[in-house]
Parts: structure tokens; C-alpha cells; sequence
């Protein structure tokens, strides 16, 4: 072996299992490709020198990492005065939960931190990877394999997310209602363990009685706007023309149990807990009604903002890791100036591109119709104005640079800018509060859900705000009112309320030149 | 009664009792138990509560300085809701411009008192910014109703003025964009050691918005459909109060729940009837005066609130033939009746067994916090001398105003006419044209259009 062979070979570890010319490598599984190298079998086929370059690469990667973590970790302790308070490392320990997405490898770097204060431990999360995941990655060192854990996860979280797109409205109506019945369960059990109210009575029954209410409102009026079949049965008509007072005497009858739950030493723990779980029906489920209702207006104004949120977040991790400085908020120490700025140019950027993409397509554009003769959804449609390319002129300024005078974009694009601009400056915020909350009620992560991620909630925190905002948007500078909404209305009024508005109508069609004027006025 | 209640409990259980029975003095929604307690807290020989801080004015002190103070709280009481109902009476008397702003300054108290209680609770005057927050919520989320209200009902008036018509169209946009500027402030004004009890305050903050603002702005939508729908509930509430107090002073034996130790069955179900028969008096009295039974309308020209108009057949006496039961009793066959006067014994019925509810939820929540006297010596407050706070006069409204809007959108009227030439105007020319023809061809089944014109 030559020299060099010998040095490559003390770096990964070889055994010489051929003649001197051949050096095959079975490495020890020390570097982060190496599962994949494993699984493959690549193991008996990686050249030393390949060998060699991998694990000097992962090393030399987390070695920058490191420097990073503990820059920052100086800046942080210059600029507060070297705090070696507890809170400040639970906080480091727990915002290992803030990043949300695959590649952090900063489970080392947390214990290190916890080896300076002397807090409690908070009890570790119960290990839910799958068998297989864990003997594909038994060999490697704790670090990696947290990575690979939530590498892992996040890919089948995208592809996921992919295939239900695929499969078509009526499932993502469903997996929205899933996810908001798990993470208003999440967050019912987070108030449980606060609050050691495990055998208040009747309150897990109330509780779940009060979100099947607050569904069964806000589905019914879905519902009955976008399903005209619902006319024609008869129960049904009945349950949509007095909806809001049957919705009402339910949740009446819930207000009236817990009145009637009130139990003599527990009053106290009986109104927090109330109040908890109304907020958290506020939040969680309005945020997914107004989701239903963006998808209903065309799968783009749900693909869009959801995708957004996330690049969001993967953008800002990777811009801060590779280039972060300046603590961004006391409350998340590991967000930095530099990710949420970088993550703010990459995002806008990218849903301009996927903008682009998916407005090519009806099946993302239309809005969604249930056809009642197939009783089906169906997508297709002639796309609005929005979704036709058009020639916008650029300024001068930029003709000078580029010497083009027009692009042709879809003004679809334009609002995606807006969107986007939205999940990268006030996104941040939802995170930032569930993380204060997180941090207030002293929890790692809402639940043990997806392993290495955490539970739901911690996936979704940062769309809380992109739901409404999307509904706002769409409400305030897309559409009017919703067409077969009005209809609904003018067929329930008074039959010469109906004339009259007939008339109205009339005259305002014939000047709009849309009608032929009349020749002769019969009545 | 003080002697049934005192033999049911367990001996250990007497001293938590006593204690109840002081903040239930708090609970006598109607003015006249001061004695019953003062009773009770004799028999029962706990130290003398120390009174709330005595708002009387002096000139009703010295009128009954010679009274013996259990008689003493009766007349304070008595008066007061006298003066609270003559007041009543003569705001409706100025109209609704008035009676707005009364709701308006009723939620705004209200809610106040209810951030005083979280702030009190939670020792959490030094918080930073908090107070600040609070009231700004308030703000937006009364902005985004009445910018709502104002929508609906002012619309000429509103597309007149061009700064107002941008404001009505971006409406929503406007009220989030402030509502996230709320949002953004608190998370950045989260500290360190403060976390958990800044967000007990938020959401304190929100549920009280929930609950007040939410029911202030039905009261108002009721209001504008015609001001019997404001006048009759309330009375009825109160009528409530005073008749299920007075039966049960007289023939009240059974309690009704232990969170509100001196209600009565005999006080509920007496209550019940009184207050049905109440309501269907009332409500005849009502209808016949136009004032009371037409919306209230907006006229661009004046630029003043009318109500006038013609009375819908909800206020025109219609006979009603009286089943053969009742007939035989009165020898009447048939008996003129205005159909609002069904309407109002759904009211009414409400208002007796549901509304009793909201107030056993606010004794419930004042039990939880200790909010009684002799504890913290306060009520709610003690706006009112002799009956604590606004919010304790208000608490069994919740969930009539709730219920009369409901009931008034499910059986009464259908959608406003105007909101929907509004957004039928709104919609795309391709999309009036759809709607158009629709509707045409539904009127022409109704053998509403003749079929020249729907040839046309």
C-alpha cells in the first residue's frame, strides 16, 4: 500500500480484503451515507478512496456545523450577559423542536448543553421509528442517525402529501379533517397533563361533544353551498333550512352539561379547561374549515400555501446553517437573521416557479364542482383570467438589464409573490407561538406522532396564519361572493322580494348590454 | 329553606357551605333577598361580612338611616332596579342611535370587568403590554363587526363617500391585517419567565371577546330588525329574574342545583308560566305602535334613523280559532292574536329555562375565582350599589341574544333582500347571467312571471 492508501485507509477504517492493487473498503459505518451503503450492499464495492472522501466530507459538514452552533452560542452569551440559566438551556433543549425539518444534527450538540445546568430532564419522548428504520441504522453513531430519522420522514411526508393531491379532493378533505381531529386532540391532552385533570368528570366526553358541533356548523354550511344535491332530499332540505338553530340547540345542550358538570372543589380547573378547549376549537378548527374552503375554490390555493410554508422552512434551516449569525428572536434561539432573510428571497422564488408549474394544469386550477349527475367531483372547467398567460412590460430598469420587454406570465404569479411574501415574514410568527406556548407549558414537542418530528401540531404551526390569510386574500382581492350562495339565498326569500330582484336584475343585464333589451314591457 | 339546606350536608362540609352561602347573596339576581341572607347569616353565626364599599348616594342613605340594614338592602335594591328599569325606558324611548351606543358602552364595561377579574387572578398587572393588547383586540374585533353592520345597512351611504367604499370592499383584509398586528406584538412581547401566564391572558382575552363582543353584535342585528326583537327578550330576562324570585320567596322548598343554593324548583317553574303569560301581554302591547315593529332604516336623505313602514303579517292580528278544550272553558271561538305573540312564548320559554344556565355558569364562575363577597369584597364589580357589576345584571342575557338571532334567521325572515342585490352585482357578468336565468325559470314554475315575459 502506499502511503496515501495508508492514510485514506486509517481515515475509514479498511480492511485489506484483496490484493495490494485492489483496496476494497468495508468501512466502518461512521459517515452519514453509509446506511445507504449498507442497504445497497454498495459496501463491498466502495472504492477506498470514495470511502475516504464521504467521510471527510460528512465530518468536514459537521465540523461547519459546529463552529456555527457555538458562534452563535458565543454572540448569544455576549449579548445576554452569559445567562447559565436554566430556562436558557431548556430553551436549547427544547428548541431542538423549532426546526422543522430533516437535517439537524443537533442532538449532540443539546447534551453537551444540558451537561451545564443541572435542570430536570424532561422525560424523553417515547422512540416510535419503525423496526426497520432502527436496524437499518443501528450502527451509526446517535448523531447521524437523527438526521437520517427525520430525513426519512420528511421525504415520506412529501410524497404523501404528493399522492393525496393525486388522489383528489375528497380525500384531502378527509386527511384535513384528520389532521384537525388529531391536533385538537393533541392539544386537549397537552391541557390534561397540565392541568392533571385526567378524571374531571364528563370532560373528555364535553370536549369531543363540542368539536363535533363546531364541525357539524361549519361542514353543514360547506355543504349545503356547494352540494345542490342537498336540495332535492327531503331530510336534508329540512336540516339546511333551519342549520344554524339545530347547530345552535347542540351546542346548547353542550353548554348545558358542563353547567350541569360543575363539581363543587373542582370549578376552577372546570373553566380553564373550558376555555381551552374553545380556543382551541377557534383555532384549529376555523384554521381548517377556511382550508376546506380555499381548496374548494381550486387545489392551487391549497398546494400553493402549504408549499410555500414548508420551502419556507427548509430554506430558512439551510440558509441558517450554512450562513447564520445574528439571533433573529429571543424566543427561538436557533432562527437567525440570515435564514429568515435568505428564506425569504428562496421562497418567493420558488413559488413563482411552482406557480408557473402548476398553473399549466386544470386539475390544480379549476374550481371544484360536485358534478350531482355522477355524483362526483369533478375539475374542469375554462380557467379564469387569472390562469391565461398574459404580457406584462417590464420597467425600464429591468429592460436595461435584461433586454427583454415583455414576459409573459400568468397573473396567478403575481399573487403568488403576495402569498409567499405572507408565509415568509408572518409565518415565522405561528412557529414562534407554539413555540412560546411549547415553552410556557414545558413540553418538548405536542405529541410523539412522527417520530423524530414530533407530533402533528408541530408540523402545522406555522400554517395557522396561511389558512386565513388565504381565505382573506382570495375573499378581499380574488372573487365576489360565491354564485350558487346567492342563488341559495334568492330561492328562500319572499316570492316578490324574488320579483322584484328579478326586475333589478333585469334592468341591470339589459344596460350591462349582456340582455337584449326588452321591446315590450308586459307588466 | 336555610334550615333544609343546613340538615342535607355532612357536618364537614358545613363550613365550605357557610362560605357558599355568603357568595350566594351575590347570586339573588332580583333585588329583594338581602333579607333572606342576612337571615341566614345569623342563624349560622359566621362574623358579619364586611360590606362592599358602600356606593349608595347619601342622599338615599340618609332617607333610610333609620331602617335596620336588612331592611336597609331591600329598599337599596329596590330602588336601584326601579331606576335601572325607568332608565331602560327612556333610552328605548331615544331610539336606536342611542341604544347603540348603550350596548356599545355596556360590552366595552363588561369586558373590562371580566380583564380586571384575569388580571386580578393572575397578579398580572406588571405584564408587559398586556393591557395594551387586550384593548386592542377589542378594537379590531369590534372594527370588523360593526364594519360588518355598517356594511350591510348603510350600503348607499357608504358608496357614496370613496375613503368608506374602499374601506367596505378591502373590509376583511383590513380587520385581519390588524388583527395579525395584534398577534405579531403579543409574540414579540412574550418574556421569559412569563410565558405560561402570557398565554393564560391571551386566552382569556379571547374567550371574553368570544362571549361579549360576539353577543353585543347580535344584540345589535336584532335591533336593527325591529326594536321589539331588542325590547322583548331582554324584559323578558328580566321578568324572569324578579318572578322566579318572588316564587320562590313565597312558596320556594326544593332546591334546584348546588351551584345556586337559594334557586328553587318552585321558584323555576313559577317563573316559567309568569314569565310566558308576561311575555304575551308585552308583546300585544308592542305591536300595535310601528316604532317598536319596523326595522330600522337608514334614509340617505335625512341621514337619520326612521322606522317606518308597513308592519309585516308578523304584527297584524290574525284569528286563531282556539282548540275545543279551551273553548268550552272561555266560550271563545276565536281569539285575535298578533303572530308574533306565538313567537314570543318560544321566547319567553327560552328565557325561563335556558337563561337561568347562563347565569349558573357566571355563579359557577365567580365560585371558581372566589369572586364573592367577604373574599375579595367584590362582585364583579361594584358599579352598582346594591347589585354588583354590569356583568352581574347581564349575565343571563348570553345566550338570549344568541338565540333570538338564530331564531329570527331560521324562522322569520329569510336573507336581507338588499345584502343580496348587493352581491348579485358583485358577481361576474357570465355568472348574473347563470343566476338570472335560474331564477327566471324558478319564478315561471311559481306561476309568478307570466309566460309572455318568460318568453322574452
Amino acid at each position: 500500500m502506499t502511503e496515501r492508501t495508508q492514510q485514506r485507509a486509517q481515515i475509514c477504517g479498511h480492511k485489506q480484503t484483496r490484493a495490494a492493487r485492489v483496496s476494497l473498503c468495508t468501512c466502518r459505518r461512521r459517515y452519514l451515507w453509509s446506511p445507504l451503503v449498507e442497504l445497497t450492499g454498495l459496501a463491498t464495492l466502495t472504492p477506498c478512496w470514495l470511502c475516504s472522501f464521504l467521510t471527510r466530507t460528512s465530518d468536514d459538514i459537521y465540523v461547519l456545523f459546529r463552529l456555527n452552533r457555538a458562534k452563535m452560542t458565543e454572540l448569544r452569551r455576549r449579548g445576554g450577559g452569559g445567562d447559565p440559566d436554566s430556562t436558557e438551556n431548556i430553551s436549547d433543549k427544547e428548541a431542538d423542536g423549532d426546526d422543522k425539518l430533516g437535517f439537524p444534527g443537533e442532538a449532540e450538540g443539546d447534551t453537551e448543553g444540558d451537561s451545564k445546568a443541572d435542570t430536570p430532564d424532561v422525560p424523553p419522548s417515547i422512540d416510535n421509528t419503525p423496526q426497520c428504520l432502527n436496524k437499518a441504522l443501528e450502527g451509526l453513531s446517535l448523531r447521524w442517525r437523527n438526521w437520517w430519522v427525520r430525513g426519512i420522514l420528511s421525504l415520506t411526508m412529501i410524497i404523501g402529501f404528493f399522492l393525496i393531491i393525486y388522489l383528489g379532493p375528497i380525500m384531502l378533505i378527509l386527511v384535513v379533517m384528520s389532521v384537525q381531529i388529531k391536533c385538537f386532540q393533541e392539544i386537549i391532552t397537552i391541557g390534561y397533563r397540565v392541568y392533571h385533570s385526567y378524571e374531571l368528570p364528563w370532560f373528555r366526553t364535553l370536549s369531543w361533544y363540542f368539536l363535533i358541533c363546531v364541525n357539524y356548523f361549519f361542514y353543514g354550511e360547506t355543504v349545503a353551498d356547494y352540494f345542490a344535491l342537498v336540495h332535492r332530499e327531503e331530510p336534508l332540505q329540512f336540516l339546511v333550512r333551519y342549520h344554524r338553530f339545530i347547530s345552535f340547540a347542540l351546542y346548547l345542550a353542550g353548554f348545558c352539561m358542563f353547567v350541569l358538570s360543575l363539581v363543587k372543589k373542582q370549578y376552577r380547573l372546570q373553566f380553564y379547561m373550558f376555555a381551552w378547549t374553545h380556543v382551541t376549537l377557534l383555532i384549529v378548527v376555523t384554521q381548517s374549515h377556511l382550508v376546506i374552503q380555499n381548496l374548494f375554490e381550486g387545489m392551487i390555493w391549497f398546494i400553493l400555501p402549504i408549499s410555500t410554508v414548508i420551502c419556507n422552512d427548509i430554506m430558512a434551516y439551510l440558509f441558517g446553517f450554512f450562513f447564520g449569525r445574528t439571533p433573529l428572536i429571543k424566543l427561538s434561539p436557533k432562527k437567525t437573521w440570515e435564514g429568515f432573510i435568505g428564506g425569504f428571497f428562496a421562497t418567493v422564488v420558488f413559488s413563482f416557479l411552482f406557480a408557473y408549474l402548476l398553473s399549466q394544469y386544470q386539475y390544480f386550477v379549476c374550481p371544484v364542482e360536485y358534478n350531482s349527475e355522477t355524483n362526483r367531483f369533478t375539475v374542469e372547467c375554462d380557467p379564469s383570467n387569472l390562469f391565461v398567460m398574459q404580457e406584462y412590460t417590464l420597467p425600464t430598469a429591468v429592460q436595461n438589464a435584461i433586454r427583454w420587454k415583455t414576459v409573459n406570465l400568468y397573473p396567478f404569479q403575481i399573487h403568488s409573490i403576495a402569498l409567499s411574501s405572507f408565509a415568509s415574514l408572518i409565518g415565522p410568527f405561528g412557529g414562534f407561538f407554539a413555540s412560546g406556548f411549547k415553552r410556557a407549558f414545558k413540553i418538548k414537542d405536542f405529541a410523539d406522532t412522527i417520530p423524530g418530528h414530533g407530533g402533528i401540531m408541530d408540523r402545522f404551526d406555522c400554517q395557522y396564519l396561511m389558512a386565513t390569510f388565504v381565505h382573506v386574500y382570495i375573499a378581499s382581492f380574488i372573487r365576489g361572493p360565491n354564485p350558487s350562495k346567492v342563488l341559495q339565498q334568492l330561492l328562500v326569500l319572499q316570492p316578490e322580494q324574488q320579483l322584484s330582484i328579478f326586475n333589478t336584475l333585469r334592468n341591470h343585464l339589459r344596460e350591462q348590454g349582456v340582455l337584449p333589451p326588452a321591446v315590450a314591457e308586459a307588466q | 329553606m336555610a334550615e333544609l339546606r343546613q340538615r342535607g350536608p355532612a357536618e364537614k362540609d358545613l363550613q365550605h357551605r357557610r362560605s357558599e352561602d355568603k357568595g350566594s347573596e351575590t347570586e339573588g339576581r332580583s333585588e329583594r333577598d338581602g333579607a333572606s341572607d342576612n337571615e341566614a347569616k345569623s342563624d349560622s353565626g359566621i362574623p358579619e361580612v364586611a360590606g362592599s364599599a358602600d356606593d349608595t348616594p347619601e342622599v338615599l342613605n340618609k332617607a333610610l338611616s333609620g331602617l335596620s340594614s336588612r331592611w336597609k338592602n331591600w329598599w337599596v335594591r329596590g330602588i336601584l332596579t326601579l331606576a335601572m328599569i325607568s332608565f331602560f325606558f327612556f333610552i328605548i324611548y331615544l331610539g336606536p342611535m342611542v341604544l347603540m351606543m348603550i350596548v356599545l358602552c355596556v360590552q366595552i364595561k363588561c369586558f373590562h370587568e371580566i380583564i380586571t377579574i384575569g388580571y386580578s387572578v393572575y397578579h398580572s398587572y406588571d405584564l408587559p403590554w398586556f393591557r395594551t393588547l387586550s384593548w386592542y383586540f377589542l378594537l379590531c374585533v369590534n372594527y370588523f363587526f360593526y364594519g360588518e353592520t355598517v356594511t350591510d345597512y348603510f350600503f348607499a351611504l357608504v358608496q357614496r363617500e370613496d375613503c368608506l367604499r374602499i374601506l367596505s370592499k378591502y373590509h376583511r383584509f383590513i380587520s385581519f391585517a390588524l388583527y395579525l398586528t395584534g398577534f405579531c406584538m403579543f409574540v414579540l412581547s412574550l418574556v421569559k419567565k412569563h410565558y405560561r401566564l402570557q398565554f393564560y391572558m391571551f386566552g382569556w382575552t379571547h374567550v371574553t371577546l368570544l362571549i361579549v363582543v360576539t353577543q353585543s353584535h347580535l344584540i345589535i342585528h336584532n335591533l336593527f330588525e325591529g326594536m321589539i326583537w331588542f325590547i322583548v327578550p331582554i324584559s323578558c330576562v328580566i321578568c324572569n329574574d324578579i318572578m322566579a324570585y318572588m316564587f320562590g320567596f313565597f312558596f320556594g322548598r326544593t332546591p334546584l342545583i348546588k351551584l345556586s343554593p337559594k334557586k328553587t324548583w318552585e321558584g323555576f317553574i313559577g317563573g316559567f308560566f309568569a314569565t310566558v303569560v308576561f311575555g304575551i301581554l308585552l308583546s300585544y302591547v308592542m305591536a300595535g305602535y310601528r316604532c317598536f315593529v319596523c326595522p330600522v332604516e337608514f334614509n340617505n336623505d335625512s341621514n337619520r334613523f326612521t322606522v317606518d313602514c308597513e308592519p309585516s303579517e308578523l304584527f297584524q292580528l290574525q284569528d286563531y280559532i282556539l282548540p275545543s278544550v279551551l273553548h268550552s272553558v272561555t266560550g271563545w271561538t276565536t281569539v285575535k292574536l298578533y303572530p308574533f305573540q306565538i313567537h314570543s312564548i318560544a321566547l319567553s320559554a327560552f328565557a325561563s329555562i335556558m337563561g337561568p344556565f347562563g347565569g349558573f355558569f357566571a355563579s359557577g364562575f365567580k365560585r371558581a375565582f372566589k369572586i364573592k363577597v367577604g373574599v375579595i369584597c367584590q362582585t364583579f364589580a361594584n358599579t352598582i350599589p346594591g347589585h354588583g357589576g354590569i356583568m352581574d345584571r347581564f349575565d343571563c342575557q348570553y345566550l338570549m341574544a344568541t338565540f333570538v338571532n338564530v331564531y329570527i334567521a331560521s324562522f322569520i325572515r329569510g336573507p336581507n333582500p338588499t345584502k343580496v342585490i348587493q352581491q348579485l352585482l358583485a358577481l361576474r357578468p357570465d355568472q348574473q347571467l347563470h343566476i338570472f336565468n335560474s331564477l327566471k325559470a324558478h319564478l315561471t314554475e311559481r306561476g309568478l312571471l307570466p309566460a309572455l315575459e318568460a318568453a322574452a
